[in-house]
């Protein structure tokens, strides 16, 4: 029997009678071994790998065959595989009903792509832990806001230093017009004093409540008299 | 009634602000580099001695001279002598150079700060490329934290000429970090308190430069923040202390920053390890668990000798994986705060909270230190009668940051970063050196150490220590005597200056020459300082010569 050679790329190049697995459909499953015993560990959920798995694959390959028009009539026993490893890889390929020709390698891709996560799904695993060579995985985009986050925060940041600074200018100008009113306010009263020292014969009236400190009228002769400031 | 002098509540108060002026990020990003390349702890020893010997006394001398003037830099230096002004105004210049670009660092912060509140986090993961496939390309080359500092964040352009647009981005967080630089400087300078190889004679120079650049010397910050102190301050004593905690910060950083190193070259070197054994698992069908990092070795050379054409095949994809190359990149500035760290960061458990505590500290230094900036140009300004007879305190500031902000936005370019680097490494350097230069001879020798002494001594009633006295008077003007002369012999025989420039299509930095416009702009950054010291006192004579050539001044009608 001819060696049996099919390029990636290109389609197959299926001449003989037998057909037998090509090195192209080539599938392995990452795993954690345990002795002799194949486990597959993903997720929590353990299984060994079996005949009964092999069919499940099989099964699931079919499968998407069947969803890609004018290959709705292949059967699980179109599928085969060969040359299991330990480390659970091993080859597949399709046959047409006729047993004659495998399908070529760029329909199958294309199939097991669109089915790539119930595939996936079937034994728990993930685009990481189950690889199919030269499938590459459609990967799955970040979630994008519509509204990025940052801009979120950058906005509440921005509003809360902008009201801090306006309630500061806002305070400033305040103290400004408290001292400026402040001293003609002092004016005023002595002002006021000035009548009441004319009114009230003679005693000095002194802003007590504006200088602060207490003096005593009893001490208060004549010739002390406060000059206001 | 002359106003009197806005004052510290606490002498505290003014400790700490000279400490968040001084300890800054120069203490994260710059010290433990030099430890790294100068020998690790031997770097300590030119470092510690270079404290002693330039950094204190020199601090001491700028605290005294601003304690004892009770002016900002423009108005103390005239005290000491009409000529000198200039010197004041050179430092006013600096700062006002540092200023502008110091702030941008704290515009990247916050925008990484934003950003941390992602899961996963935006520097960790490559973003997918159009065709969904696989990644950009540019991160694939590069790796995930350079490609968001590079592209997401500066969105550099390959050389410092395609200048591009301003980014809009990065422009808003500098906005944001002016806005809360106004914030704090708002109600005046007295608010800002209330919060290396021995033999290597360029490990004793970087040694000395790194003191003197990380006290924040010549600027006119320190003689702003001493000129609002009491007159009988001990400032004897807060020079030693803001020294020794400035110094301290440094190396407590390098160690910190050491095991951040550490903890990368670990990690990185074990997912290279594992790259490695999934190529090999995967090419020869091994039996997973079967190649570990001990048997590596033996198996690659089982397979070389039993496969030899498949191992040919394969050999090209296999990395040398080796812990010593990672350890040894040392990186420091923006490459070490904004993409080492931000890798290791992502690899931890809980990278957010962590994420988000860093930038929060770098935050902190950054606003600490640009607090100090703007104090040593707004004091001048309003001790000016001419200037805050018009303007507020308000005012002047809110003037001052939006100059700044506006100016700024050069370096949100996409060439900004290039920019960036060119103000960092000329706009300072040796100005500042020539600036404290005179600043030191002016004191001890034109107005007299004996009677600066007796001030002193007036002022806060302490006799000055004989140890101050030979350092400003001797060692400390000869040590910056040689570097001034070791850097500026540096500049000349290395011939054109070189900058690192970001290359997308190879994914790493390539060495680039800079053109003529930005030479000129270097030599004009350098000049425009230095020269301010003899064109006023050039002026200063001038103008003296013609009041007294004309004593009888035309009435004026």
């Amino acid at each position: 029997m001819e060696a049996f050679l099919i390029e990636v790329d290109g389609a197959a190049i299926g001449r003989r009678r037998n057909t037998t697995c090509g090195p192209w459909g080539r599938m392995w499953i990452r795993h954690v071994p345990v002795e002799e015993v194949l486990y597959l560990v993903s997720g929590g959920q353990e299984y060994a790998w079996d005949t009964n798995e092999e069919y499940l694959f099989k099964a699931m390959v079919a499968f998407s065959m069947r969803k890609v028009p004018n290959r709705e009539t292949t059967e699980i026993s179109h599928v085969l595989l060969c040359n299991v490893t330990q480390r659970v890889s091993f080859w597949f390929v399709v046959t047409d009903p006729s047993r004659n020709h495998t399908l070529p390698a760029v329909e199958v891709q294309s199939a097991i792509r669109m089915n790539r996560n119930r595939i996936n799904n079937a034994f728990f695993l993930n685009d990481q832990t189950l690889e199919f060579l030269r499938i590459p995985s459609t990967l799955a985009p970040p979630t994008d806001p519509s509204v990025p986050i940052w801009i979120i925060i950058f906005g509440v940041i921005f509003c809360i230093v902008l009201v801090a600074t306006m309630l500061l200018i806002l305070s400033g100008i305040q103290q400004h017009r408290r001292k400026h009113k402040g001293p003609s306010e002092m004016e005023d009263t002595e002002d006021k004093c000035e009548n009441v020292i004319t009114i009230e014969n003679g005693i000095p009236c002194d802003p007590l409540d504006m200088k602060g400190g207490h003096i005593n009228d009893a001490f208060v002769t004549e010739d002390e008299r406060l000059t206001p400031l | 009634m002359e106003k009197t002098r806005p004052l510290w509540a606490t002498p505290l108060q003014f400790v700490f602000a000279c400490i968040s002026y001084a300890v800054g990020l120069g203490n994260v990003w710059r010290f433990p580099y030099l430890c790294q390349m100068y020998g690790g702890g031997s770097f300590l020893v030119p470092y510690i001695i270079m404290l002693v010997v330039e950094g204190m006394p020199l601090l001491y001398l700028e605290l005294a001279v601003g304690q004892r003037m009770r002016q900002g830099s423009i108005g103390a230096w005239r005290t000491v002598s009409p000529y000198l002004s200039g010197v004041g105004v050179a430092s006013v210049v600096v700062s006002f150079f540092l200023c502008t670009y110091y702030n941008v660092i704290n515009a990247w912060a916050f925008w990484y700060l934003f950003h941390s509140f992602q899961d996963p986090l935006p520097w960790s993961v490559c973003p997918l490329n159009g065709n969904r496939t696989g990644y950009v390309e540019e991160c694939e080359k590069a790796s995930s934290t350079q490609y968001f500092w590079y592209r997401k964040t500066l969105n550099i352009s390959p050389s410092i000429q395609e200048s591009g647009a301003v980014q809009w981005e990065p422009a808003l967080c500098l906005v944001l970090a002016w806005l809360v630089v106004y914030l704090c400087i708002l109600r005046g300078t007295e608010s800002t308190g209330k919060m290396e190889q021995l033999a290597n004679p360029k490990a004793w120079i970087n040694a000395a430069t790194q003191i003197f650049f990380s006290l924040g010397l010549g600027f006119g910050s320190l003689i702003a923040f001493a000129s609002y102190n009491e007159p009988s301050n001990n400032c004897q004593k807060h020079a030693i202390i803001v020294s020794i905690i400035n110094s301290s910060t440094s190396i407590f950083a390098s160690i910190v920053t050491f095991s951040i190193y550490g903890f990368k070259a670990t990690f990185n070197y074990e997912s290279c390890l594992n790259k490695v054994i999934l190529l090999l698992t995967n090419s020869f069908d091994l039996e997973d668990g079967f190649l570990t990092a001990n048997n590596l070795e033996q198996v690659k050379d089982y397979l070389a000798s039993a496969y030899p054409s498949k191992y040919s095949e394969v050999f090209p994809q296999i990395k040398n994986c080796s812990l010593e190359s990672e350890l040894e990149t040392a990186v420091q500035g923006t490459g070490l705060a904004f993409i080492v760290y931000t890798e290791a960061i992502k690899n931890m458990k809980v990278s957010q909270l962590w994420s988000v505590l860093y930038f929060f500290m770098l935050l902190l230094l950054g606003i600490g230190s640009m607090l100090g900036n703007t104090a040593a140009i707004l004091t001048p300004l309003t001790d000016s009668k001419v200037i805050s007879s018009y303007l507020p305190k308000e005012a002047i500031s809110g003037l001052v940051c939006l100059a700044n902000c506006a100016i700024g936005m050069l370096f949100t370019m996409k060439a900004g970063s290039y920019w960036f680097d060119i103000f960092n490494d000329y706009a300072a350097t040796l100005s500042l050196l020539l600036i404290v230069l005179v600043e030191t001879v002016a004191v001890c020798y034109l107005y007299g150490l004996s009677r600066f002494e007796s001030d002193l001594k007036a002022m806060t009633g302490h006799a000055l220590n004989w140890y101050w006295k030979a350092m400003w008077g001797g060692v400390s003007p000869l040590l910056i005597i040689s570097l001034f002369i070791f850097y500026l012999s540096d500049y000349i025989i290395t011939g054109t200056l070189q900058y690192q420039a970001w290359d997308a299509a190879q994914g790493q930095l390539v060495t680039k020459d800079y053109p003529p416009h930005a030479l000129a702009v270097i030599g004009l950054l350098v000049a425009s300082s230095i020269m301010c010291i003899p064109l006023v006192a050039l002026g200063t004579l001038i103008t003296r010569r013609l009041r007294r050539g004309d004593p009888d001044p035309a009435p004026v009608a």
